[in-house]
């Protein structure tokens, strides 16, 4: 298990309890579970890493548990409970703070846990119903909050009295009546204090907590259906939004256009995640499919099966090593390949190089022979067509 | 002057009539004749007439004369079929000679069997698909734990062939209950459905009149599929059909669902009829997919003997088509998508089929 554990860049919860690690460099997926002690109340609703180094995973389950998961083992190492699933409802974040463990469940209650005891030692009320929270990567102290009818909260652990910073509700439309709230997702914009979030009512809002404006600075809408998930690409100026289609587009954060859309999905997307260094976007979601898209061209680079809907999704960063050898070593296949076709293309050019004379001869029609040499060659691989 | 350029363009006109003999000819297919023939007749017309001749890549398209394309067209076709029949007859004589020792019959090939291997498609041996489908929505029905119950509504204000269709469909799911829809929101109705033990809801919505759309939603928790329907045949427009139905709990056969999306949407199908049929009906209800379509038929079929098998349709027939399957009970503004058809995009490829 220790050396396949090893392998694996790419990590993914799934619905059915099982936790998935995907080796993109050798196109090889593994189940890391007991299959005897499959069930569905183990189904993963969050992942987080445990540690810097990226070494231990940690899986919040359905069923209140959250199991920490060493990659050098292979093994679930530890398992403790945190809150109890009927009271709270399932886990809508995790994260890890100066070494401590922070949790949120859907009916609200932000917890802060330190090791190996079993009492939380800080509890937040974040509103009734928490659809995600998110730790900001710079400041590992501060998470965001959001859900139905509960805007955008900003927390920092350490002055956990009052949020931070508290988005308020857009104006009332035309009609002037009330916009429901549907905090769906949200990522932290590095280098700024700025945080983007997407709703359940097919908006993408940037807020900006330095200005004195609690609503947010920017607005975008995109699609028909509810966004679910969100994922910010590294520069910061644009960011990936998936909704329940199956529709994924690339938003420009400076005016909220749509830069491009990614394709090939066919479910509903449930998590996204890009990459730290590379230009690469991974989702998954209930078509159970891992999917990673280029940023660059948008193109599909890889698509797994992984036989269960995925819930979650996290991305290595020390994959670089491994996964650029591989990506590489595609590249370069891909230009041997691309040789071979112009060798054949040249060949194929030749043959008709030399096929021309005769038509001089013969075609008395043809007298536009005299045309560009792309032109006449477009019109005879028609003819060809044709045929 | 004028008298030497009268005769060029009677030589125009001559390449012109000798151009259309050869191109008969060409059109035929017998080209070494035409080639052999058009260096003739051009050495007799003109010394520069190897214009004349046809490039290699000629095409009947080409031709501006309407009436002549045409004849040319059929020409080509008449030659084309009979070259074919004969082919094909040398091919069976070659086979009634060689007796038994003949080579196999090549399978012709269709986009059925070059289909492009779908990654999904299930394993029966998987555990992890095992597990899944086990504790999956359906899982309460393959478990004998409830029996269905189906209630089958229309859109509002519906008209004759779909009120008709209702009907029918009603005869063949046992336990099925049709109700006026009476205005009334899907939403407040499943609510109602789910109080009441019902294990299903078949809503059918129709445009002018004919039957065009079906929503499946499986109750209590889902999910639902979208379908399109095409060609309903409904009881009275059937040739050589059976007497009407009798109350017997029918046979299913499911064909062909094969992935992963394909075993989930035949689930489904499944869960419509009870756990046990009643053999002593003799009636059968099949769900066939190919190529995407799922038909419907309905059958009673009779023993005869021991070889003989007779079978008579019943009606109705329908053709479905998914269109989206959606998780959860019926929620098309906020649900979540399991799948979603996206023309264009997965129909790209013909020979790629999604259940």
């Amino acid at each position: 298990m220790a050396d396949r554990s090893r392998l694996c860049s790419v990590w993914l919860g799934s619905e059915t309890g099982i936790l998935k690690g995907v080796s993109l460099s050798r196109k090889q997926a593994f189940n890391f579970c007991q299959v005897s002690s499959l069930s569905r109340d183990q189904e993963v609703r969050a992942l987080c890493w445990a540690d810097p180094a990226e070494s231990e995973l940690l899986v919040g389950s359905v069923n209140g548990t959250v199991k920490t998961f060493s990659t050098e083992k292979g093994l679930f190492t530890e398992s403790r409970s945190c809150g109890d699933p009927a009271e709270d409802g399932a886990f809508t974040g995790l994260a890890v703070a100066d070494g401590a463990l922070v949790t949120c469940v859907e009916s609200g209650k932000l917890r802060v846990w330190k090791e190996e005891s079993s009492v939380h030692v800080l509890e937040v009320d974040a509103g009734k119903s928490v659809w995600r929270m998110r730790q900001s990567p710079e400041h590992r102290h501060r998470v965001a909050t959001g859900g139905k009818e509960n805007g955008l909260r900003i927390w920092d652990l350490q002055r956990p009295e009052q949020p931070v910073f508290a988005a308020k509700n857009v104006r009332n439309d035309f009609l002037d009546l009330r916009r429901p709230e549907w905090v769906r997702d949200m990522a932290f914009i590095p280098g700024s204090d700025k945080v983007v979030t997407c709703t359940g009512h097919h908006e993408v809002r940037v807020y900006d907590p330095a200005s004195p404006q609690r609503r947010p600075v920017l607005e975008a809408q995109y699609g028909e259906v509810p966004l679910t998930a969100l994922a910010l690409v590294p520069g910061g100026t644009s960011v990936v939004v998936g909704n329940t289609h199956g529709q994924l587009a690339l938003l420009d954060l400076r005016k909220g256009l749509v830069r491009g859309c990614l394709k090939g999905l066919s479910g509903g997307v449930r998590a996204l995640q890009c990459h730290a260094s590379r230009p690469v976007v991974a989702s998954c979601g209930l078509d159970r499919f891992l999917r990673i898209h280029s940023l660059e061209d948008r193109t599909l680079l890889h698509k797994v099966y992984l036989k269960s809907r995925l819930n979650c999704l996290l991305l290595a960063s020390r994959d670089l090593e491994e996964g650029e050898a591989a990506e590489e070593g595609e590249k370069k296949e891909v230009k041997e390949e691309e040789e071979e076709e112009d060798e054949v293309w040249d060949a194929m050019e030749r043959v008709e190089e030399r096929g021309e004379p005769k038509r001089k001869l013969t075609g008395e029609e043809e007298e536009e022979e005299e045309e560009e040499g792309v032109r006449r060659k477009s019109k005879k691989k028609r003819k060809k067509g044709q045929d | 002057m004028d008298s030497t350029e009268a005769p060029k363009k009677q030589d125009k006109g001559k390449k012109k009539k000798t151009k259309k003999p050869k191109k008969d000819s060409t059109a035929q297919g017998e080209n070494g004749d035409a080639s052999a023939a058009e260096k003739a007749e051009g050495g007799q017309a003109d010394s520069s007439s190897q214009g004349a001749a046809f490039p290699p890549t000629f095409s009947l398209s080409e031709v501006k004369n309407k009436q002549r394309r045409h004849l040319m067209f059929m020409k080509l076709k008449q030659e084309k079929r009979k070259q074919k029949m004969q082919l094909k007859k040398k091919r069976r004589k070659e086979r009634e000679a060689l007796g038994d020792k003949a080579p196999p019959k090549e399978v012709p090939k269709t986009i059925e069997n070059q289909r492009v291997y779908d990654e999904t498609t299930v394993d029966p041996e998987d555990e992890e698909v095992a597990f899944d489908e086990g504790t999956d929505e359906f899982s309460a029905y393959f478990n004998r734990l409830t029996n269905p119950k189906v209630l089958i509504t229309t859109s509002d204000r519906p008209r004759g062939r779909t009120v008709r269709f209702c009907e029918q469909l009603a005869t063949v799911i046992p336990d099925a209950h049709v109700y006026y829809r009476r205005g009334l929101a899907l939403k407040r109705i499943i609510p109602q459905c789910v109080a009441r033990g019902f294990t299903y809801l078949m809503v059918i919505n129709e445009d002018r009149k004919v039957p065009n759309g079906m929503v499946l939603c499986h109750l209590p928790d889902g999910p639902t599929a979208h379908f399109k329907v095409s060609s309903v045949r409904l009881r009275k427009e059937m040739k050589r059909r059976g007497k009407d139905p009798t109350m017997h709990s029918p046979e299913v056969i499911l064909n062909n669902f094969s992935t992963r999306l394909g075993h989930t949407i035949g689930r489904l199908f499944a869960a419509l009829f009870p756990h046990d049929p009643q053999f002593v009906g003799r009636q059968v209800a099949t769900f066939h997919n190919q190529r995407d379509f799922v038909f419907f038929r309905f059958h009673r079929y009779i023993f005869k003997n021991e070889k003989k098998v007779g079978i008579q349709e019943l009606g109705p027939r329908f053709t479905l088509k998914l269109r989206s399957l959606q998780k959860g009970t019926f929620d098309s503004k906020f649900g979540e998508y399991e799948w979603v058809l996206k023309r264009h995009e997965m129909d790209a490829c013909r020979r790629k089929f999604q259940l």
